[in-house]
């Protein structure tokens, strides 16, 4: 034991951790000695790294004197753990504007493919993956990372359970991030839609993915409120079951540990059902579920109002989990998945709509008697309208889970369009609301850098938003109608080079809408940044300030 | 009223709500995915169906590395516009060795689950390097370093044991013979040529990229995509067989 005056020694549970951390740089670096890929060589090296930064960071802590077991509480308040939240929400605006750029590339790649430049890195099937997990794993992932550690120690009332932990958490979520998005651009993926990432990026994954659950559950069990709070409900049934899907989805056998290849143990029909029970819930618990909780919290946080029904989130809840596990098989519809298991997903898809619509409503009647708000504040009123958008995609996914609609919608652009409405309109404008209310909150500021910016936000995007999903709503539809188009004669009226040629405008018109969006986030991104770094303090700087600082 | 009260239980116990919303989401999923590993439509094997050839299994793997996936299915639905368009609708037995499935969620493409003898090496070894050359309205990228950059061949054995490993029947001796039959598959004078078609009915021999110095990651996808869809004869299966 190190009595200097300066250092003190590290924690027991601080050596757990560096030991762990170095444990995987000998690890990663001795399989990256063997690795038969030297794409696989690269990601070894990195986890090689990580695991010597955390050795690094971890002493750094100790030699700072980062108090190795902080204050729970100070005067009497709870000294909440804002340092990880913080990464988190940085993490999430710039994964963010990099998710959008891509999308914006791979937009452009379709209407134009000369941009593909025939270069294996970034031709269109290893961007699209880096595209799609950019905006939902790295800029979602982080903005429910964010929220959900937020929330939870808010309503709990608790500091963040853990020291290290939390911690770990953001950083080796984010180490994920890294691994899966560049083995897309070096060609490793197991090219499950939105389980790109191979096995020993999902077996790191598990491994961060159970510390979230158990930090999660750990500040609820130091709760200083007997109830849960109803966000918090969706954030558990978000962190658990997409434990589950992940485990189930991505069950693989790896060729040998120095080969980043594996093969899913499932094949055909049942790894297809295995893929879509994942893939749609992907959809309804990370980029709903979650997301609902964010709703619940912050729409009644910004106007000020209790959630306009309890017994309705009550229902809610429990309808929405209930339901949504049903729905994949609507994603294999006319396939050789067995009829009757594409009848039952198409049914719950249909009832999915009530309870969608349920949250919807509870979301909106918040602002019953401060309707007034969304003229004034232009945050609230991102937030407002990103519920309209859930509502409007939580209707148009039941209709386009109906087999006669899926045979016309399926495979067409159509189906990127209703994603785009979901993710752009709900995921997004949801998220850049809570990140604009998070950021004066967490760096103690009176307010944000400039509520017109976040008009000129909001409108841009809203724009483009909307021109992108015309554009593919009309090329979806006229693609699915061309293809079963027939001449008088009774043949096939148009060759399949005719409909791609067809698409060309609405590309286009797409990509401009696409462009709106990302113009829209560089916009945000400036107003963070000159918030956190000009804003003015919203308290004398004396007063809560402890409990601010101990992050890292 | 009461009955809301009761709720409290869960929201005062986060062990219970963990529970509750365990149970909950796994009843839907146990009902859809369970029945597909026993129903006979699910499982029914159909003549013709083989595991892929070691040099097929490559270029499989080229086809998940460029993320062909993300353009093509390969799953012809039984609608009368697709049947015509792309051959006989998709079986469930063929796919029944893809580890992970291909069916794809998106056509920006065509199907490809048919597309296997449709078109001729050459043309798919020219339409890989520059598409617009061949289908000049085509918006799918080159991919010219294929038919420049060698096959990794070296683990080959490995790949199909851990396909073993998931259920698809390669045989101890298909293993052993893996690196062998990689090279016999591109050559019909290689001595292993015979052993090779014996092992994999009806396999098709030949040297795919017309350069037969090099075994290319193009020699190994154009094998692939050339066997796609080709396995069952369907003069001989009888779609009433599994009917119900």
């Amino acid at each position: 034991m190190s009595t200097n005056a300066t250092y003190r020694s590290m924690s027991a549970n601080e050596v757990a951790w560096a030991i762990a951390s170095a444990a995987l740089a000998v690890f990663s670096l001795f399989v990256a000695s063997k690795a038969t890929d030297p794409g696989y060589a690269f990601h070894a090296y990195v986890f090689a790294l990580a695991g010597i930064a955390g050795v690094i960071a971890l002493g750094k802590r100790a030699a700072a004197n980062v108090p190795a077991v902080a204050a729970q509480e100070i005067n009497g308040k709870p000294n909440y753990n804002m340092g990880p939240v913080k990464f988190a929400t940085l993490a999430s605006l710039f994964w963010g504007v990099a998710g959008f750029l891509v999308g914006l590339i791979i937009a452009l790649q379709l209407a134009y493919p000369a941009l593909n430049f025939d270069l294996p890195w970034i031709n269109f099937g290893r961007l699209r993956p880096l595209h799609t997990s950019a905006v939902i794993f790295a800029f979602g992932g982080n903005v429910l990372l964010a929220t959900s550690l937020y929330v939870v120690q808010r309503t709990s009332r608790a500091r963040l359970a853990g020291d290290v932990s939390p911690w770990f958490v953001v950083l080796g979520y984010n180490l994920f991030i890294v691994i899966a998005g560049t083995g897309y651009l070096l060609g490793i993926t197991q090219s499950k839609e939105y389980a790109e990432p191979e096995w020993y990026a999902d077996l790191w994954l598990t491994i961060v993915w159970v510390a979230y659950l158990f930090v999660f559950l750990a500040t609820l069990w130091k709760r200083k409120e007997p109830h849960i709070y109803v966000a918090n409900w969706f954030y558990l049934a978000f962190i658990l079951t997409i434990a589950v899907l992940h485990l189930g989805n991505n069950a693989a056998v790896p060729v040998s540990i120095f080969s980043p290849k594996s093969y899913i143990v499932w094949s055909g029909v049942q790894d297809a059902m295995f893929q879509w029970w994942y893939g749609h819930n992907a959809v309804g618990f990370f980029l709903t579920a979650g997301f609902l909780g964010i709703m619940y919290y912050f729409i009644p946080k910004r106007v000020d109002r209790p959630v306009y029904s309890y017994r309705l989130s009550i229902i809610h809840f429990w309808a929405l989990i209930f339901l949504y596990i049903w729905a994949g098989p609507h994603h294999l519809h006319y396939t050789a998945l067995p009829d009757w298991a594409q009848t039952l997903g198409m049914t719950f898809s249909v009832m999915l709509w009530m309870p969608s619509w349920g949250g919807m409503i509870n979301g909106l009647m918040t602002l019953s008697g401060a309707w007034d708000k969304l003229r004034t504040d232009p945050v609230l009123r991102m937030m407002v309208v990103s519920v309209a958008f859930y509502g409007m995609s939580t209707f148009e996914g039941p209709m386009m889970s109906i087999k006669a609609v899926n045979s016309l919608s399926h495979y067409t652009d159509w189906t990127i369009g209703h994603v785009h409405s979901g993710a752009l309109g709900w995921v997004g404008f949801v998220s850049f609301g809570a990140i604009y209310c998070l950021v004066p909150w967490l760096w103690n500021k009176k307010g944000l850098y400039s509520d017109r910016l976040v008009n000129w936000h909001f409108w841009i995007a809203t724009l483009g938003i909307v021109v992108y999903i015309s554009a593919m709503w009309v090329a979806g539809i006229m693609q699915g109608l061309m293809w079963r188009a027939y001449t008088a004669l009774g043949f096939l009226e148009y060759s399949f080079i005719e409909t791609v040629e067809a698409m060309h405008p609405f590309y286009v018109i797409r990509a401009l809408g696409g462009a709106m969006f990302v113009v829209g986030s560089l916009i945000m991104a400036y107003n963070i940044v000159m918030t956190i770094r000009s804003g003015e303090a919203a308290e004398p700087l004396d007063a809560a300030k402890p409990a601010l600082v101990p992050a890292e | 009223m009461s009955l809301w009260k009761k709720h409290a239980i869960f929201e005062k116990n986060s062990i219970l709500l963990s529970l509750g919303v365990i149970v909950v989401i796994s009843i839907g999923g146990l009902v859809e995915i369970a029945p597909l590993f026993y129903l006979r439509s699910t499982i029914e094997q159909v003549k013709g169906v083989r595991p892929y050839t070691p040099l097929e299994l490559a270029g499989r793997h080229i086809y998940i590395r460029e993320g062909c996936y993300n353009c093509h299915s390969q799953m012809v639905r039984p609608l009368r516009d697709e049947v015509e368009r792309y051959g006989h609708y998709s079986l469930a037995a063929e796919s029944m060795f893809d580890k992970p499935f291909q069916w794809g969620s998106k056509r920006t493409g065509p199907d490809l689950a048919r597309v296997g003898g449709k078109y001729s090496d050459e043309w798919q070894l020219q339409h890989l390097v520059n598409p617009r050359a061949l289908v000049p309205q085509s918006i799918m990228p080159g991919y010219p370093y294929l038919a420049k950059t060698e096959l990794d061949t070296a683990d080959i054995a490995g790949h199909l044991k851990a396909n073993r490993l998931g259920g698809v029947p390669y045989s101890d001796e298909m293993i052993a013979n893996a690196g062998a039959d990689l090279k016999a598959q591109l050559n019909p004078d290689d001595a292993g040529a015979a052993g090779l078609e014996k092992r994999y009915p009806k396999v098709q021999i030949r040297d795919f990229d017309g350069n037969p110095q090099k075994i290319t990651e193009a020699d190994a996808l154009i094998a692939y995509l050339q066997v796609l869809g080709t396995m069952v004869d369907f003069k001989g299966y009888d779609a009433k067989a599994n009917y119900r």
